[in-house]
């Protein structure tokens, strides 16, 4: 293929490619939510064997570079998985992971926003340590932690663009490939960008109007 | 298949580990520096009483934030020449990592200024000083002091955030790491290494932004140690 | 000749009238206390006098300069006036002596050592030489405030302006602050308070004025006013203040 200018099939090709970024964001947003609410409950549960594992694997994730993470992964996964592995499951593993050590702290957060009277009142009813949680504290932290949780998916979709670094083929891969035929970088990635701004930027508002509206429902009851 | 792990075989290269340490820090701390300029300009426009300034000031945190950072640089190096700006790989990432993180920046001080009471710019006012001298010498102290703590965690962002550099070819320590592996083949190590060298990389930036928000903002400890005796 | 002369002024919070057609005169050297009940406008006028709050009406004049909204005139004008707050609004992250010299030295323009001086001179006179050093955390209410006269009288203000400056005090350190307060007045500064405390009001006024809905509703000498209100409002004010 030559020198060609950039087209509406250009244009096409990257919507297209769009799809992989979003079935890879959700993949690592909903694998980071379960694997991220089993790492909070380790964080505060009352072993601590366990809330030391919680504490170390967020600090490992979240104190390094994400795209240090791919790499690792990928060159793991290549070297001890007999099959080739397509660069899908290693880019929706990383990400899932990553996205996970966000999640624990966006939930512990909340968790710990609450009052420590309401588990003792839930105790004291005689719930146990399960059913205080379920029935009492996370109903509550919910509440706290929805626009963070919303303005994770923003971080996870622009975290997707990394994976083009290992070959994955998402918009960003397909940016360079696009623009590495037409020979028209601005253009290429200014579309790209504009594709990730209309799928993040509405995210962002959700998260904020959410947290705008956390804030004010709430004054008033601190203030009583 | 059994996989024997040499180490030795990365620390080899440790000259091209310290130098890829060095670049990382770098251009964390000067892109740190810049970006907090940046985020005060931001936070000023956005609190401007000229409405263009407000509208640009929002937009640019809006787009900043909402794109990945990897494809903001693709923009500035590949990008940029088309309309005849031609920035070299350095130039661009630096650029890259001040308008990125200065976006943050921007959100973090601006909320550390509507922290600043009302009270004490009118305290500012009343002794006669002007809507700027008001802003050096009242609000921008208190402010920064405020939100110390978020533009710390923000430098450490910062800084993982450089190991995307390496994808303009910048010779940062992520592409010290890729060197080393096209060069011994022993690609998990090297990553092993590097990886644990970024966390240290984050425990001592912690500590050390700790230790100095403690020096800059002494005036606090002092007061609280005033109550103590 | 008068420090500070308002005509018909006017001001308002969205639908609220808080000043409606206030007009005063205060001659040099005089002390003038403005009473009233909370939300009659003391304060909004004291305000409005250092032009904190701008006015929607009437005018204003300082050494017969009028007051406008021009940045730049308002600050010439807030040379001549200081302003002691409620809150003190001390600058926490500077010294006592720094929060005092920081308006010597950028505002005027004044040397540092030339300013020192100053600083250390009038905070002799609020009896917190000692102070110099410390930061405004440090201090108690009463020197926080004792403080915040002194800075105020560092810029050697034609007027100052107190705006219950002893209100968010604990009663046992009121009486530091208005002792300076007296002193000031005996050292013939040209003062507008306002306050809650009667007896002070009495024992230092030149005049007082009684605010009532946003009007000037009494004026008179401390003796006229306390001892013969002429209005019902303000011998209800007085017998429940006094």
């Amino acid at each position: 293929m030559g020198i060609r200018y950039f087209t509406f099939n250009d244009v096409l090709y990257l919507l297209d490619a769009t799809k992989w970024t979003l079935l890879l964001s959700v993949i690592a947003f909903a694998g980071g939510g379960i694997v991220g609410a089993l790492i909070t409950l380790a964080r505060i549960s009352r072993i601590r064997a366990l809330r030391w594992f919680a504490m170390s694997y967020v600090e490992v994730l979240q104190g390094t570079p994400l795209l240090m993470q791919l790499f690792l992964w990928f060159f793991l996964l290549t070297l001890f998985v007999p099959v080739k592995l397509p660069a899908t499951l290693v880019a929706a593993m990383a990400l899932t992971l990553n996205a996970s050590s966000f999640v624990t702290e966006i939930w512990r957060g909340s968790i710990e926003a609450i009052p420590r009277t309401q588990w003792e009142a839930a105790a004291s009813i005689g719930m146990s340590r399960f059913e205080q949680i379920k029935h009492i504290i996370a109903p509550q932290a919910v509440r706290i932690a929805l626009a963070p949780t919303v303005g994770l998916l923003v971080i996870v979709i622009k975290g997707t663009s990394l994976t083009a670094l290992i070959g994955f083929v998402e918009l960003t891969r397909a940016g360079q490939l696009v623009s590495g035929v037409t020979f028209e970088p601005l253009r290429t990635f200014s579309f790209v960008a504009a594709i990730y701004l209309c799928l993040c930027w509405p995210l962002s508002a959700v998260s904020q109007r959410i947290e705008r509206r956390l804030h004010v429902g709430r004054t008033p009851e601190r203030g009583a | 298949m059994t996989y024997v792990f040499q180490f030795g075989e990365v620390f080899r290269y440790w000259h091209w580990l310290q130098e890829g340490v060095a670049v990382t820090l770098t251009f964390a701390i000067v892109a740190m520096i810049l970006s907090v300029v940046v985020g005060t300009f931001g936070a000023l426009a956005r609190r401007s009483r000229h409405r263009a300034l407000q509208v640009a000031s929002r937009i640019y945190v809006e787009i900043i934030r909402n794109t990945p950072f990897l494809v903001q640089l693709f923009i500035l190096f590949f990008g940029l020449p088309a309309v005849g700006i031609r920035l070299g790989a350095n130039l661009a990432a630096l650029t890259g990592l001040v308008l990125y993180n200065g976006a943050f920046a921007t959100e973090i001080i601006r909320s550390g200024i509507q922290a600043v009471h009302r009270s004490q710019i009118e305290a500012g006012l009343s002794i006669g000083m002007s809507r700027a001298q008001v802003f050096i010498y009242v609000v921008i102290r208190p402010a920064l002091e405020k939100v110390y703590p978020a533009l710390s965690s923000q430098f450490v962002l910062l800084m993982l955030a450089t190991s995307v550099i390496s994808a303009i070819g910048v010779d940062e320590l992520t592409s010290f790491a890729g060197h080393i592996q096209t060069t011994n083949f022993r690609s998990i190590e090297v990553y092993v290494v590097c990886i644990c060298i970024y966390l240290i990389l984050t425990l001592i930036l912690r500590s050390g932004t700790r230790a100095l928000g403690a020096w800059l903002f002494a005036y606090r400890r002092r007061s609280k140690l005033a109550h103590l005796r | 000749m008068s420090v500070v002369r308002l005509n018909a002024v006017r001001k308002r919070f969205g639908p609220l009238e808080v000043l409606k057609d206030v007009s005063m005169e205060v001659e040099r050297g005089n002390v003038v206390v403005i009473i009233g009940r909370s939300g009659s406008g003391k304060s909004t006028l004291l305000r409005c006098i250092n032009g904190l709050e701008p006015i929607d009406g009437g005018e204003i004049f300082v050494n017969d300069r009028k007051l406008t909204r021009d940045e730049r005139s308002l600050r010439v004008l807030r040379r001549e006036v200081g302003f002691v707050f409620q809150a003190y609004n001390l600058f926490p992250h500077l010294t006592v002596e720094r929060n005092i010299t920081i308006g010597l030295t950028v505002v005027h323009k004044m040397p540092l050592p030339q300013a020192r001086e100053i600083a250390a001179q009038v905070l002799g006179k609020v009896g917190l030489l000692d102070k110099l050093d410390a930061y405004p955390d440090e201090l108690s209410g009463g020197q926080q405030q004792r403080v915040a006269i002194a800075r105020c009288l560092a810029l050697s203000p034609k007027v100052m302006l107190f705006d219950e400056v002893t209100s968010a005090l604990d009663p046992e350190l009121k009486g530091e602050v208005l002792k300076v307060i007296a002193e000031l007045a005996q050292d013939g500064m040209t003062m507008i308070l306002v306050t809650h405390e009667m007896q002070f009001a009495r024992s230092v006024a030149d005049r007082i004025v009684f605010m009532n809905d946003g009007r000037i509703w009494e004026v008179g000498t401390p003796e006229q006013v306390f001892s013969a209100p002429k209005t019902p409002e303000m011998r209800l004010f007085v017998s429940g203040a006094l």
